[in-house]
C-alpha cells in the first residue's frame, strides 16, 4: 500500500487543479502546490486513511483528534477530506480553520468557535464544477495545532463540542496529544500519524521531481530523507531550495547530497569527524588529526571557538557527535552511557538557552574526559 | 561624519569580498523571481545584515535605500500599550519584536497579517511581494514563533520573510523547515585583511599588513569590531606607526582584574572585593554572561592544566542556573566561590568530590 500513494491519482490531480484558481502556481511553496488533494492521496498513513474513506462512504463523521509529528500530513488529511465531503463552493461555509497564527483565547473560543457551532450549516450550493458531493449537514470546525491553546480555552470547547455535536464536528490536529485535555480526548476519536517510512517518502520525492522536470541521483534523495528523518513537509521544502538554487545558475547544476546538507543547515562531515577526533574519539575515515598526539585543553578550546565561528547550529553539532559515539563500533558501553548522560545535560541546557560557545566547550571537555 | 563602517558598508551583492559562492547564490536567487523565506544565521559581525540589504538591492533597485522609522503603538491583549520601533521603505519592513518582550507574539500576529493582506499597490515595483526583516529571530518567544508558522505559508503570494539570528538552535523546527537557511560564516583572517586594506585605500592611507593582523586576532572574527578599531587606532596616532596597543573597553581590564582577584587569594574577604566588582560591572550594564564568560577566560590562562575543564565546567552550569534565575549576581558568586576551592584544593594536593 506504501508504494501505492498517489499513482492513480495522477490524472486526478490535475483535474482539480484547472478547477482551482491560484493566481500563480509557480510562485506557490511545493508543499500547498503538491498537498494531497483527496485522501487516498495520503502518504503512508493506510490505517488512518482507511477508516477516514469509510466515513466518507457513510457521511457519518466522529469529532477527531489527528496527533503526530510535523510534517506527517495531519493538516493535509483533514484538509483533503472536508474538501471531498463539500467541494469547493460550500467548503467556505462549511469549515473554519483556526491554527496558532489566529487568536485563541478563551474569549475567542466562547465568541468565534461557538458562533460558529451553533450556526445551522447552509443550504448546499449547486457545485460549480458538475461533480456530485456528499456534503452531509454538519459543519467541521478545525483547530489546528490545538496543542498551544491555552487550558482555559480547551476547557471552554467542552460543553460546545457536546451541545452542537449534531450540526458540528470538530478535528483538533496536534503534535502532543498529552497537552490536550483529557476531558477533550474522550470527546474525539484519536488518529495517530506515524513517521514517514523511507519508501514513501522517497516515492513521493520522486513523484514531484518528476512533476518538477528535476534530475534527482540517489544519493540527493537518501540525503533528503536522512536530513528530514520521517517529516515529509522539510524534505520537500529542501527539494525546492535545492532546485531554486540549482536552476537559478545557467546551466542548471544537478542537485548533489552536498547542497542538501548545507541547505538543511547539517555540519559537513568532514568538520564533525575532525572535531570528534580533536575530542580522542577514534575514526576510520583515513584521516590523520592535524598535528600534536594528546589532546589538550588549549587545543579542544581553539578547535570549539573555531566551529562556533564558523557559525553552524549548536544543537545539530550536539546531534551529529552523538550520532558518531553512539554508534562507534569500539567504545564500550560505558563509556558511551557517560557520553549519553553528558549530552542529556548539555542538551537541556541549551533548551535553556545557555550561551552555546560555554555548553559545546562543556561537552567537548567532558566527552573527551569520559572516553579517555 | 558617519563611521566607517557604516560608510563603507557594501551596498550590493558584487561589492562584498567574501563568501562569494553566498554572494551568487543571493544574486541569482533574487533575480529568479522565485524567492523563498530565508533565515541568515551566523556570528555577530560577520556580515548578516550587510547581505539582507545587499539581497534587498539587488529584488527591489535602490529605492529600499529610502528608510523611515516609524513608531507603530500595539495594545496587548491586556490593553497595555506596546510601542515598537519600525524601520520601512516602500517595498520592506524591518522589526525587532523582542522589543515587545513578552508580547512579541501580538506584534508578530498584527504586523505580518496587516502587511500580509495588503498587496503590493506600486506597478512599477520590481517585484510583487513585500519583504519583512525579523532581527533577533532567536530571541522570539515559542508563542511567537507559533504564530509565524502558518501565516509564512498562507500568505507567501504577498510576503517573504527574511530572519536574522545568531543561532538556529533556539527557532522552532517548524520555522526552519520553512526557511532557506543560510549560514553566514566569520570572515578567515584573509578575508578581513582584503577588507581593511579596501577600507584603508578609500579613506587614503596606508594600512601596513602588520598592523591589520594585529587587530584581526583581536577582534575574533567579528568584522565591525575590526573595522571600528581600526577607525579608534587612526585617530589615536594618524600615521599608525610605532608601537600601537589596541585598547580594550575598560570593563574587559576591570574582568581582568577579577580574575586576577581570584587567583592571588583565596579568602571569605577577597570574595567581598570580588562581589563589589562584579556589582560595578552589572550596574554598567555588562550582560552577565559575557563577565562570567571573560573572567573564566583568563582565570583559565592561568591556572594549572589539571584543573582548567573543571573551572570552564563549572562557568558552563552556573551561566545555564543563571539564565533559568532571577537574580545574577548570587550565580556570578557562587563561581568565584566554587573556583576558589577548586583552586585551594588543587594547591594543597587534596582530593575533592
Amino acid at each position: 500500500m506504501a508504494s501505492s500513494f498517489f499513482k492513480p491519482q495522477a490524472q486526478n490531480a490535475q483535474n482539480t487543479k484547472s478547477a482551482e484558481k491560484h493566481a500563480d502556481p509557480s510562485l506557490q511553496p511545493w508543499v500547498e502546490k503538491y498537498r494531497p488533494k483527496t485522501i487516498d492521496d495520503v502518504s503512508a498513513q493506510d490505517h488512518t486513511v482507511a477508516v477516514l474513506r469509510k466515513t466518507l462512504t457513510s457521511t457519518n463523521l466522529p469529532h477527531m483528534l489527528f496527533y503526530g509529528p510535523p510534517g506527517t500530513g495531519k493538516t493535509s488529511t483533514i484538509l483533503a477530506l472536508a474538501r471531498q465531503l463539500f467541494g469547493p463552493d460550500n467548503f467556505r461555509s462549511r469549515v473554519l480553520e483556526l491554527n496558532a497564527s489566529d487568536e485563541r483565547g478563551i474569549s475567542i473560543v466562547r465568541d468565534k468557535v461557538k458562533n460558529f457551532a451553533r450556526q445551522t450549516p447552509r443550504a448546499q450550493a449547486v457545485s460549480s464544477d458538475g461533480k456530485e458531493y456528499p456534503c452531509p449537514p454538519y459543519k467541521i470546525i478545525i483547530l489546528d495545532e490545538a496543542d498551544s491553546m491555552t487550558q482555559d480555552a480547551q476547557g471552554a470547547l467542552r460543553r460546545i463540542m457536546e451541545t452542537y455535536a449534531r450540526i458540528t464536528r470538530f478535528c483538533l490536529v496536534c503534535n502532543y496529544v498529552t497537552r490536550i485535555i483529557e476531558p477533550l480526548t474522550s470527546r474525539c476519536s484519536k488518529f495517530r500519524f506515524t513517521p514517514l517510512d523511507h519508501s514513501s517518502s522517497s516515492t513521493r520525492i520522486a513523484h514531484i521531481a518528476s512533476e518538477e522536470g528535476i534530475h534527482l541521483e540517489s544519493p540527493a534523495v537518501d540525503a533528503l530523507i536522512t536530513t528530514s528523518a520521517g517529516d515529509l513537509r522539510r524534505a520537500i521544502t529542501y527539494l525546492q531550495s535545492a532546485h531554486r538554487l540549482s536552476s537559478s545558475t545557467e546551466p542548471a547544476i544537478p542537485i548533489t547530497h552536498r547542497d542538501i546538507q548545507e541547505i538543511a543547515g547539517v555540519v559537513p562531515d568532514n568538520v564533525i569527524n575532525d572535531f570528534a577526533q580533536t575530542l580522542g574519539i577514534e575514526l576510520d575515515t583515513g584521516m590523520q588529526v592535524d598535528g600534536m598526539g594528546k589532546p589538550g585543553f588549549d587545543r579542544i578550546r581553539n578547535k570549539v571557538r573555531n566551529i562556533i565561528r564558523e557559525g553552524y547550529s549548536s544543537t545539530q553539532i550536539l546531534a551529529q557527535l552523538h550520532d558518531i559515539v553512539i554508534l562507534h563500533p569500539t567504545l564500550n558501553g560505558k563509556q558511551k552511557s557517560k557520553c549519553a548522560l553528558i549530552f542529556a545535560e548539555v542538551d537541556k541546557a541549551l533548551c535553556d538557552g545557555a550561551d552555546e560557545e560555554l555548553w559545546i566547550l562543556e561537552v567537548a571537555l567532558r566527552v573527551h574526559k569520559a572516553i579517555a | 561624519m558617519s563611521l566607517w563602517v557604516d560608510q563603507y558598508r557594501p551596498r550590493s551583492l558584487e561589492d562584498l569580498h567574501y563568501h562569494q559562492e553566498l554572494s551568487t547564490r543571493l544574486k541569482s536567487l533574487a533575480s529568479s523571481g522565485d524567492f523563498p523565506h530565508m533565515l541568515f544565521y551566523g556570528p555577530s559581525g560577520a556580515g548578516k545584515k550587510t547581505r539582507i540589504t545587499c539581497t534587498l538591492r539587488q529584488l527591489f533597485g535602490p529605492g529600499v535605500e529610502k528608510l523611515k522609522i516609524d513608531q507603530r503603538v500595539f495594545l496587548s491583549p491586556s490593553k497595555r500599550k506596546l510601542e515598537i520601533n519600525v524601520v520601512q521603505s516602500n517595498f520592506h519592513i524591518e522589526i525587532t519584536p523582542s522589543e515587545a518582550g513578552n508580547y512579541d507574539r501580538v506584534v508578530i500576529q498584527e504586523l505580518l497579517k496587516e502587511i500580509a493582506q495588503t498587496q503590493q499597490v506600486d506597478l512599477s515595483a520590481k517585484q510583487r511581494f513585500k519583504v519583512v526583516i525579523i532581527n533577533e529571530a532567536d530571541s522570539l518567544s515559542r508563542d511567537a514563533q507559533a504564530a509565524l508558522r502558518r501565516t509564512m505559508e498562507k500568505y507567501m503570494s504577498n510576503m517573504r520573510i527574511i530572519l536574522c539570528a545568531n543561532s538556529t538552535s533556539r527557532l522552532i523546527a517548524p520555522i526552519k523547515s520553512r526557511c532557506l537557511l543560510m549560514r553566514v560564516a566569520a570572515p578567515s583572517a584573509e578575508d578581513m585583511q582584503t577588507v581593511m586594506q579596501h577600507v584603508s585605500r578609500r579613506v587614503g592611507f596606508d594600512l601596513p599588513p602588520d598592523v591589520a593582523s594585529k587587530i584581526i586576532d583581536d577582534s575574533g572574527g567579528n568584522l565591525r569590531k575590526a573595522i571600528l578599531c581600526l577607525e579608534a587606532l587612526k585617530m589615536q596616532s594618524p600615521d599608525l606607526s610605532g608601537s600601537l596597543t589596541i585598547a580594550k573597553p575598560d570593563w574587559e581590564t576591570y574582568c581582568q582584574k577579577v580574575a586576577d582577584l581570584i587567583i592571588s587569594e583565596q579568602t571569605p574577604a577577597r570574595v567581598m572585593e570580588v562581589r563589589q566588582k562584579f556589582y560595578e560591572l552589572l550596574s554598567h550594564c555588562i550582560p552577565p554572561t559575557v563577565i562570567l564568560k571573560t573572567v573564566a577566560d583568563r582565570v583559565v590562562e592561568r591556572v594549572d592544566e589539571a584543573i582548567k575543564a573543571d573551572v570552564m565546567h563549572w562557568a558552563a552550569v552556573y551561566e545555564v542556573r543563571m539564565r533559568t534565575g532571577s537574580k545574577k549576581i548570587y550565580h556570578l558568586e557562587a563561581w568565584v566561590v566554587k573556583v576558589m576551592s577548586l583552586y585551594k584544593h588543587f594547591f594543597y594536593g587534596m582530593d575533592f568530590d
